[in-house]
């Protein structure tokens, strides 16, 4: 049972219909699952043109197109991996695309889940339309700030600097996590706490043994789905970051301009740049899919 | 959409000193603030200013963006988007949910249709640009459209081809080639043609010398290349390719009398009523191939990119629609059709009404995403089409940073996109308040 596997199956009631229904039945199940194949198939072209494109030489693929390869199988070939990992510039950009994303997850889960215990649990003055603030910062588009932030990050000297673009990423990401943090929370039994309480324990050893421990679940959604919005961020880096110094998109959006001669590379280092989403994407997909569902506002 | 619900009014848990909740909202609010609040009050003033930041311009730049020629472009591209994107993606997410519910590998279906929204909109968009490759040898979408195309409408067989200079015939004016003598029944005729692409020629046969037959006229048509060198111009020789599938045709005062195409040895045999008239070989048979669409051109990019992101979207919908469709009670479906609804009913009436709101949920989603595509459209769109291919994000980009900026415009821009959104957010705060009360 997976995480996408979330529907109960139809279980029709058979034998009480004619034979010509169940025969219907049956011959319209063979085109279903005919129909699925195609568009699976389908579906799964594009990547497969990259990877297989990834894997020729530059050659090949101006001259003909990547299924060539089923005719000629002695045209895999791993060059085009060995032209990016002696360029320093893409590798180095792994390097920081990780050094942004790491931080960045990890900060706002920290900063969301302070805020979120705060507005599930602690009493203040108008508690509630911070909240609903907060709820309504979720659609904010990231291009209402990028004129006003490059100019607050231009006077604080973070400006093109890695730094900045963890702040960035943290606080866009901020609405969501308070969001989703604040609701689970709110969903931890009253009783937990109260006890913790007259343990002694103050506001931040209740957040720090109870809610945090209790809240994984969401947090790990929070984290999965973080790690990935930013990951993949290119628009933010293409302004925020040291373009000397680019996060991995934007290394490989310099070279897009030049489509035909840097296509080795480019296949490549998307694909390269593919591979730990993709792998965060298949060891945590239930965190995924419910970091996706709770955001579907995002 | 939220996975938990929220408790009605609670009371914290203690009462806490006001000073440790402020420590505690702290981080976030500093950063809220100052990264997401403050710069929305800041381009809202910016958008009243010049370029320069110093002069006042009241609405001219919201004017511009009315006005002016590119960012027209981009708002009426932003409105396909938006009509387009959203409504295809969810369609195709309804019908993939309801369809996997039936197959015992649908997991493994949602699998591969999800997987794209791991990926970056710049992978995403590198894998594009391969499918969307112009030669037909070399990108996917247009090697399958020709192979359509050609199945439908016959190809010229050997585009670009010739007779040598001094094999007998000459250039009609319309890219025909026509015999300078008549033709003889009883007297071969032979018809060598030079310049046939290679890639053309693979897997033609051995030409065979025409063979002189009593009331007919025939001939060969063939390339008259000997690889590696030798051979004589204008005589099959041993090795040198048959040209298949030419159409060749006797016409006489303009008139055509007979007409057959080449065999696999390239020979043909026309009749008797072709004695005496010249040999025609139509120029159907040397036009260029098609050589399928332009997807990235300008009057289709903007589709093409469209396409894209529905392969990376669409799962995303079929995922929530499918969890909706799990909480659809199975005896509904079950009882329209013991009361004799067919399959195409029980999902019209029955299963796309009681998904409604999932569906508006996901719709929403998606048109909030769309307003804002950039990297898509910057990655796939050549620099050639990028102004026919612009949207709102992208204006915004390339107003505010890089050369000849105007950031006063850019703000504006952004203002409107904040706007386009604005419905949403008190949708979702009506919602909030709702789920509060509860």
């Amino acid at each position: 049972m997976t995480a996408l596997d979330a529907t109960p199956r139809v279980t029709a009631v058979r034998g009480r219909r004619p034979w010509p229904a169940r025969l219907a039945a049956r011959l319209g199940g063979g085109a279903v699952r005919l129909v699925l194949v195609a568009v699976g198939l389908f579906w799964l072209m594009p990547t497969v043109g990259l990877l297989l494109s990834s894997l020729r030489d530059r050659s090949d693929i101006a001259s003909s197109g990547w299924w060539q390869v089923f005719a000629h199988p002695g045209q895999l070939t791993g060059a085009s991996y060995d032209t990016l990992f002696h360029n320093d510039k893409v590798m180095h950009s792994l390097l920081t695309t990780t050094l942004i994303t790491v931080p960045a997850t990890v900060l706002v889960i920290l900063v969301g889940a302070f805020a979120g215990y705060a507005f599930a649990w602690l009493e203040f003055p108008g508690r509630d339309w911070w909240f609903m603030g907060v709820v309504g910062l979720l659609v904010v588009p990231v291009q209402v700030a990028l004129i006003p932030v490059a100019k607050l990050f231009n006077a604080l000297g973070i400006f093109e600097s890695t730094p900045g673009v963890v702040l960035f990423h943290t606080a866009f990401g901020l609405p969501f996590a308070i969001f989703l943090l604040r609701n689970f929370f709110a969903e931890i039994p009253r009783e937990l706490l109260e006890a913790a309480r007259l343990d002694g324990a103050g506001e931040l050893r209740m957040f720090l043994r109870v809610v945090l421990p209790l809240g994984g679940p969401a947090i790990a959604s929070l984290g999965i789905f973080q790690f990935l919005w930013v990951w993949n961020d290119m628009l933010v880096g293409l302004i925020f970051a040291d373009s000397g110094n680019p996060p991995i998109t934007v290394a490989l959006q310099q070279q897009v301009r030049q489509f035909g001669d840097n296509v080795d590379i480019l296949a490549s280092g998307a694909f390269l740049s593919m591979v730990v989403p993709l792998a965060v994407f298949f060891a945590f997909q239930r965190q995924f899919v419910s970091g996706v569902m709770a955001g579907a506002v995002k | 959409m939220s996975t938990v619900s929220t408790r009605a009014t609670r009371k914290g848990v203690v009462r806490t000193r006001p000073l440790v909740a402020a420590a505690f909202l702290l981080p976030a609010l500093a950063l809220l603030g100052a990264l997401v609040v403050y710069p929305i009050g800041y381009s809202v003033h910016r958008s009243f200013f010049d370029a320069s930041g110093n002069g006042f311009v009241g609405f001219d730049n919201y004017h511009e963006v009315f006005s002016d020629e590119r960012i027209r472009t981009a708002l009426k591209n932003n409105v396909v988007w938006v009509v387009v994107a959203p409504g295809l993606a969810t369609a195709l997410g309804l019908v993939f949910a309801v369809l996997t519910e039936r197959v015992r590998w649908g997991t493994a279906f949602k699998l591969v249709v999800f997987m794209p929204m791991a990926i970056s909109m710049l992978a995403a968009g590198i894998i594009f640009r391969l499918v969307y490759e112009q030669d037909p040898d070399r990108g996917v979408a247009n090697a399958v459209w020709v192979g359509v195309h050609d199945t439908f409408a016959a190809s010229a067989p050997y585009p670009g081809a010739h007779p040598r200079p001094d094999g007998g015939l000459a250039a009609d004016p319309d890219g025909a080639f026509t015999t300078t003598s008549a033709l003889r029944a009883g007297s071969p005729a032979p018809v060598p043609l030079v310049a046939v692409k290679p890639r053309y020629a693979k897997g033609e046969r051995d030409a065979q010398p025409p063979r002189a037959e009593p009331g007919k006229v025939t001939g060969t048509v063939w390339l008259d290349f000997t690889r590696g060198g030798g051979g004589t111009p204008g005589r099959v020789d041993p090795g040198e390719k048959a040209l298949s599938g030419v159409k060749v045709e006797a016409v006489r005062d303009g008139r055509t009398v007979a007409s057959a195409t080449t065999g696999a040895d390239g020979t043909f045999t026309l009749p008797a009523a072709a004695d005496g008239a010249r040999l025609r070989l139509p120029a159907a048979n040397f036009a260029e191939r098609y050589r399928g669409a332009e997807w990235l051109g300008p009057t289709l990019v903007t589709p093409s990119i469209i396409g894209a992101y529905i392969w990376m979207w669409a799962g995303f919908a079929m995922v929530l629609i499918a969890a909706g469709l799990a909480g659809v009670p199975r005896e509904l479906l079950e009882a329209a059709r013991v009361d004799g609804a067919n399959e195409w009913q029980v999902f019209r009436r029955v299963t796309v009404p009681l998904l409604a709101p999932v569906l508006g949920v996901v719709v929403i989603t998606l048109v909030i995403n769309v307003l804002k595509i950039f990297d898509l459209v910057y990655i796939i769109a050549p620099g050639s089409s990028l102004p026919d291919a612009n949207v709102l994000a992208l204006q915004l980009y390339q107003s505010s940073f890089g050369t000849a900026v105007n950031q006063g415009l850019g703000s504006a821009i952004a203002v409107l996109l904040l706007v386009l959104v604005l419905p949403v957010v008190i949708v979702n705060i009506r919602r909030i308040r709702k789920e509060g009360r509860r």
